[in-house]
């Protein structure tokens, strides 16, 4: 009898022992906490460091820890494609990281749900930091309702890359800053060669890529209070203007042509004149076997750039408040950061400071690499609404229907119009 | 005295089953409550929760992207199951007989049933590509231009019902192949000397006696597909257009894209509600089958 005693005593004091494990765990940081002279635990949550940057982080963090040998930093890396899942898990498990990642897309909705941290009045008191240090449009980009709920640390913008060895083929003047849509679809039109499968210019068809489309004809997915306003003839001729490059002129592939080769590696093959993507490409394209350069965007009545950023946010529910924002200010504005992304050729810091971005700036290719500050004038954020994913998703089916000929665009942005009025109402 | 060993025995009973119990609560039995608790709620995931009654559930009965995804799932269905069936079977009929490499026939049919959905969506993604596929390579040698399968409205759900079907035909077969050496050789035996015809067999003998195993493997089957969810979200991601989201595609939509988690339980306990409802008309149709 006794020994049946044991084993189930046994047994209990190991499934405790289990799930003390992870109690324990967090019983430690709050301790740590507690104590104002001893060390300050705290902990980062990262998507852009990983899998490529994970040693400039490490030095990164090793700097500040010098500078601020009373805080400790423990990084935490997911690949962005799960990032989001945890982080949301964590949020919703009372157990957020301190400090954490948000990319510009993903910010308005973890600001506009309370899980963000205010640090308007930390900057204020900050002496050193001063918003001047930062790229102004970036740094007031996590904002929200007139709140600093984020610290930009990043940014990137999409440019116009073009393969030089086909524009001379084809016998075409290469993109100029002043460039219109009908000037590259005059140059698409030369390059494409059917038969060899090459097409003048490739852009995606979907809601991220409309709304910058949309800017470079004057118009708007929506209007200053927020209300859908996506069908009017600004946004028709934007629509057909994407669409007809497919469908109509043959000049960009069509889905099937695609069959599931990335863009980037049609380019890298030499198929394709044109490729609007983002400046991260740089690296990738680097050692491509046929001379390239990037320019400005066409525009239509106006330009307009894609722009995107990542940011640093400090959980609403992290009592080392102080500490995290310190590390968030750092990642954002210290030079030494700054440094240590241009020499790796990480994301661009979004400093003002011109003398940390020269040997950016000197790098080739492509050779117009001032085409990336230059962007940044005619900039176009994403809308800010709610429910934007969700918006999306239903965007990119309509236009996959349209693309496919299930659809005329004047109807897709009828349906658009009364979808987005509903889901913006839930 | 008898109670004593009673006791003891559930006692015991207590013991043995507590480490499988307490995994069960925690990563089903928990779940599954909250899961109804939430359907009532506002729950956005990150901020707080509010009960908000049925909403949830009227708004899901008006919701037309609820039924396009029910219908898509339907579609699914209808155009799986009887391929699994009758492949199934007709494998199972096949590896039942005396013959050669039996035993490397059969591992091989099964050899997709344990394959990760992951890696059989990416392999099918490619034999679908319409420009450099394999299937619309084999169909341009005898001349015919294929569909861009995946990529077309019309053929994207033909396409991943017929991807799911070849991976599923061999867990199919194997409880076909149970059921048929269940049926005693005697009936055969009785049937060819009363001159019956192999097919005459077929339909008079093994279709009748394999009834309780095809009931289970169509229930199996049935509740399978309508958790539908890695090959779409792999091959398709719900596209073109839409046309081949799934239930359980939309459900993870909004938990985890739109941050509705209130709505995309109420979600699951309607595909919840579905299963268990064509589980037990089965049950009942059985029970008169049976009887």
């Amino acid at each position: 009898m006794k020994k049946w005693w044991s084993l189930l005593v046994l047994l209990v004091v190991g499934v405790i022992g289990l799930v003390g494990c992870t109690s324990s765990e967090s019983g430690g940081e709050e301790n740590s906490a507690d104590g104002g002279d001893s060390q300050t635990e705290i902990t980062y949550y990262s998507f852009s460091a990983t899998p490529n940057y994970e040693d400039v982080l490490s030095d990164i963090v090793a700097a500040f820890e010098e500078e601020n040998p009373n805080i400790k930093v423990n990084t935490e890396l997911t690949a962005y494609q799960d990032y989001f899942t945890k982080l949301q898990t964590r949020i919703a498990g009372g157990n957020a990281p301190d400090v954490f990642e948000l990319n510009y897309e993903n910010f308005v909705q973890y600001a506009s749900k309370g899980t963000l941290a205010d640090l308007t009045s930390l900057i204020e008191e900050d002496e050193n930091f001063d918003p001047e240090q930062l790229n102004q449009e970036a740094f007031k980009a996590y904002q929200f309702e007139g709140k600093q709920y984020g610290m930009v640390e990043s940014f990137s913008n999409v440019l116009t890359f073009y393969n030089k060895d086909l524009f001379d083929k084809a016998g075409v003047d290469y993109p100029t800053e002043d460039w219109t849509w009908e000037d590259e679809l005059a140059a698409a039109e030369k390059i494409t060669d059917e038969e060899n499968n090459v097409w003048g210019t490739y852009a995606p068809v979907t809601m991220n890529e409309y709304f910058k489309i949309a800017a470079q004809n004057g118009g708007n997915l929506f209007d200053k209070g927020g209300n859908p306003a996506v069908d009017n003839e600004a946004n028709l001729e934007a629509l057909n203007y994407m669409v007809d490059k497919v469908t109509e002129s043959g000049v960009s592939p069509s889905p099937g042509e695609m069959s599931g080769q990335q863009p980037a590696d049609l380019f890298l093959n030499g198929q394709l004149g044109i490729v609007h993507t983002g400046i991260w490409m740089f690296d990738a394209f680097k050692d491509a076997s046929f001379e390239w350069d990037v320019a400005l965007e066409a525009g239509n009545t106006q330009k307009a750039h894609h722009f995107f950023a990542n940011g640093l946010a400090v959980s609403a529910d992290t009592d080392k408040k102080e500490a995290a924002y310190k590390f968030a200010a750092f990642m954002s504005a210290s030079e030494e950061v700054a440094k240590l992304r241009v020499e790796n050729s990480w994301e661009l810091p979004a400093i003002t400071n011109e003398d940390i971005l020269q040997p950016y700036l000197e790098q080739t290719p492509p050779e117009n690499r001032q085409a990336v500050f230059n962007a940044l004038d005619t900039l176009v954020l994403p809308p800010a609404v709610d429910n934007w994913s969700k918006i999306s998703d239903i965007t990119n089916q309509e236009f996959e229907k349209a693309l496919n000929g299930d659809k005329t665009t004047e109807d897709v942005l009828k349906t658009l119009q009364s979808e987005y009025e509903d889901i913006l109402s839930e | 005295m008898v109670s004593m060993t009673k006791k003891k025995t559930f006692f015991w009973l207590c013991v043995f089953l507590l480490p499988n119990l307490l995994g069960f609560l925690t990563f089903i039995g928990v779940p599954i409550v909250s899961s109804l608790v939430i359907s009532f709620t506002d729950w956005d995931l990150l901020g707080s929760m509010s009960f908000n009654g049925i909403e949830n559930y009227i708004r899901l009965v008006q919701d037309p992207e609820f039924w396009v995804s029910f219908r898509n799932t339907i579609l699914f269905i209808v155009g799986y199951l009887p391929l699994v069936l009758i492949f199934g079977l007709a494998c199972a009929l096949l590896l039942n007989q005396k013959m050669k490499f039996r035993a490397f026939f059969r591992a091989t049919f099964f050899l997709p049933v344990i394959t990760s959905w992951v890696a059989v969506s990416l392999v099918w993604k490619w034999l679908y590509n319409p420009e450099y596929g394999l299937i619309n390579y084999l169909l341009s040698v005898i001349g015919i231009s294929g569909p861009e399968w995946l990529n077309d409205p019309n053929t994207a759900m033909i396409g991943i019902i017929l991807a799911s079907a070849w991976k599923d035909i061999g867990f199919v077969m194997v409880l076909f192949l149970g059921g048929l050496q269940n049926i005693s050789p005697t009936y055969y035996e009785a049937a060819s000397i009363d001159g019956a015809s192999k097919l005459r067999q077929l339909w008079n003998i093994t279709i009748p006696l394999l009834a309780p195993t095809t009931f289970f493997v169509t229930i199996i089957s049935l509740i399978n597909s309508f958790q539908v969810f890695d090959q779409v979200m792999i091959m398709t991601g719900g596209g073109p257009g839409g046309s081949t989201i799934v239930m359980v595609q939309n459900i993870y939509n909004h938990a985890f894209r739109y941050f509705e988690m209130g709505y995309a339980s109420a979600m699951s306990w309607v595909l919840f509600l579905v299963i268990f409802l064509f589980t037990w008309i089965q049950m009942k149709f059985q029970d008169k089958g049976a009887n």
